[in-house]
């Protein structure tokens, strides 16, 4: 493998890792208010990709110029975004909250459940067989400083980096961020006093806004998306989350930028169907070793489970 | 910690020796009475026994021992696996079917243990995670072997278990092939066996240790249980017992069949049985996966294909079948049961004390 192509597939990694990063801030962020691995928060993403679809398709039947491709790409993005944090939110609300006082892995059940129920509507939505994004290009490709590079790579610089910006200034300079922080940081029985219920219920619309979000991206960088997308892009994100350490937000997004990395160098070495397994070795082999993830506390709040 | 009886379990005395009496005899006698049990349905029926038996294995780890546990179905998958490539016709082994099994088991159990071995000092999501990935990495491997696994086809044919023995002038490899009752009351011996195996180490030492590191892994430590070796004989035992549940069902099956029945969607249905029958309790975990299984394989396409003969009378076309509505069904009576008996059905009487102790 030459150089050229390296980089090349180094800029397929990162612009991937960038919405994994985005989806696996969904697992983290939950995980860390409210203690709960978020299996359904996949297919919640899926569903986002369903609606983008949509929204795409109605607005740009036929390949547009770049400007305009941006900005309607932009719109469904916050529309995908908004319609995937007021789902989570419901989910939260009607499902998960009943069983704040419940025994650890029953809520886990839930998300099962809710996961499954998604995954159900997706399949109704858009059917079976997979759905292709339209193009929104009239170019497919443009050099720049001699390398080529997809547009549609760009478009997914163009909808990730915004959101993780917001997302760093709202962790970091505001209230809200430094109680989102703290709740992390003290217990789980926060979660269920007053105040803590508004930052879940934040904490869930954040993680579903992202992930919806991350949704355009995903379609837009695959080309294509149906109902299983969700458990897929689930899986790797969960693997990012918990690489960089569960319930550490910069952590989720270096985790899911590795992630991407790893699949898009072990696509272009070994072929695309080695991908998975290359991930969760390299996360088997690296958890051997640090069992708390890069950015994890190696003694975290309640301890052995 | 007290255990005295909550009024949940006091409602439902489920270890009661005459419902457990009762159950079994139904299910030995009800081929007799019925053959379609074991015929039709049989096939079902009996691959429900054996999720039974991998789900026991499970139970051991996520229920007593208190790991998250993501891939069992992987285990079940490679017992299968092993068992096929020690049987197959197109391979030199060709070794007999008990013999087979028994090597199967026990190379299935030395992976759990080396997967154990390094992952144990994993907190729970970690471990969880771990054992995720191993499951999808060996569904690939299963996938991407080809010569060795089949590929998506699956390794077949599998011999059936006591082929080329004759009892009084009859081959029983041909009995098992010809009527399914055979592997139901095979499938159906394993899981007793099973059953009594797993309430036998839950009441001896490694089963108490099991619990004391579940419950209070330091105060297990400072009465001299290695948390780590306890842990790791869990790992050990339930990848031993899933491997078993997956030699029968390839065995019953005839291949190995497609490995993406080994992923991460069985893994997790199966612990979702174990956990809605009720964790650390060997009559829910039974409960649990005849209710989600059950409905999956048996009820399901049982009521399409009634919905079709129905719909074909009236209209001619079949407008709606469940079977499209199947994961929205299953996941719906997941959240369910977990909103209003979020300790499980039939939980184990420990289990349900703690819970009531902690609402307190």
């Amino acid at each position: 493998m030459d150089v050229a192509s390296f980089l090349e597939q180094c800029g397929i990694g990162i612009t991937s890792g960038g919405f994994l990063g985005l989806i696996a801030v969904g697992y983290t962020l939950v995980y860390g208010t409210v203690g709960l691995i978020h299996f359904a928060h996949g297919d919640v993403v899926m569903l986002g990709g369903c609606l983008s679809l949509a929204i795409l398709s109605f607005l740009v039947p036929l390949p547009v110029d770049p400007l305009t491709g941006c900005l309607i790409v932009v719109l469904a993005a916050t529309c995908s975004g908004l319609f995937c944090g007021c789902m989570n939110v419901c989910i939260d609300q009607f499902v998960y909250r009943p069983l704040r006082n419940a025994p650890p892995l029953s809520p886990l059940v839930s998300t099962i459940g809710v996961s499954f129920v998604l995954m159900n509507v997706g399949l109704v939505w858009i059917g079976p067989t997979d759905r292709a994004f339209p193009e929104i290009f009239l170019e497919s490709t443009r050099l720049i400083g001699g390398v080529p590079v997809a547009m549609a790579d760009f478009l997914v610089l163009v909808i990730i980096v915004p959101p993780v910006f917001c997302l760093y200034i709202l962790l970091r300079q505001t209230r809200f961020g430094r109680s989102l922080r703290s709740i992390a940081a003290i217990t789980r029985a926060t979660a269920r006093s007053g105040e803590a219920g508004k930052l879940v219920i934040a904490t869930f619309f954040i993680s579903g806004f992202l992930g919806g979000v991350a949704s355009v991206a995903a379609g837009v960088h695959a080309t294509t998306i149906n109902y299983q997308m969700g458990h897929q892009m689930g899986l790797y994100a969960i693997t990012a989350a918990v690489l960089g350490g569960i319930g550490s937000v910069p952590g989720a997004i270096v985790g899911g930028l590795i992630v991407g990395l790893i699949r898009a160098i072990s696509v272009a070495l070994l072929g695309p169907r080695w991908a998975i397994t290359s991930v969760f070795l390299v996360l088997i082999i690296f958890l051997a070793f640090r069992p708390q993830g890069i950015f994890g506390k190696s003694k975290t709040r309640g301890g052995q489970r | 910690m007290k255990i005295q009886c909550a009024s949940l379990s006091d409602l439902m005395k489920w270890p009661n020796k005459n419902w457990e009496i009762l159950v079994f005899l139904v299910l030995v006698l009800a081929p007799w009475f019925q053959p379609a049990l074991a015929g039709g349905l049989g096939g079902q029926i009996t691959s429900v026994l054996i999720i039974c038996t991998a789900a026991l294995g499970l139970n051991v780890m996520v229920g007593f021992t208190g790991l998250l546990h993501l891939g069992i179905a992987s285990f079940f998958g490679l017992g299968g696996l092993f068992l096929a490539i020690l049987t197959v016709p197109m391979n030199p082994l060709e070794i007999g079917f008990l013999p087979a099994v028994f090597v199967s088991v026990s190379v299935t159990a030395a992976i759990g243990t080396l997967l154990g071995s390094p992952t144990l000092r994993l907190r729970g999501e970690y471990l969880a995670i771990v054992t995720l990935g191993f499951g999808e990495v060996v569904r690939v491997l299963f996938l991407n072997l080809e010569n060795v696994t089949g590929g998506t086809q699956g390794l077949g044919p599998i011999p059936p278990p006591g082929s080329g023995i004759f009892v009084s002038g009859i081959d029983l490899g041909r009995e098992f092939v010809v009527d399914s009752r055979w592997f139901y009351y095979l499938s159906l011996i394993v899981l007793f066996v099973v059953v009594l195996l797993v309430r036998i180490l839950e009441k001896s030492a490694l089963g108490r240790a099991w619990i004391a590191v579940r419950e209070e892994p330091l105060a297990a430590a400072t009465i001299g249980i290695s948390a780590t070796k306890v842990r790791l004989s869990a790992f050990t035992i339930a990848a031993a017992i899933a491997g078993l549940a997956g030699c029968l069902s390839v065995a019953s099956i005839g291949t190995t069949g497609d490995p993406n029945a080994f992923g991460f969607n069985r893994s997790v249905a199966i612990l979702c049985a174990v956990i809605i029958g009720g964790l650390g309790s060997i009559p829910g975990t039974l409960v649990g996966v005849t209710i989600l299984f059950g409905f999956d394989i048996v009820v399901i396409p049982w009521v399409d294909s009634w919905m079709q003969r129905i719909q074909g009378q009236l209209f001619d076309v079949s407008f709606f079948t469940l079977g499209s509505w199947r994961l929205a069904l299953v996941g719906i009576a997941l959240i369910v049961v977990m909103r209003f008996r979020p300790v499980g059905l039939i939980p184990s009487r420990r289990f349900a004390a703690e819970f009531q102790e902690s609402q307190q």
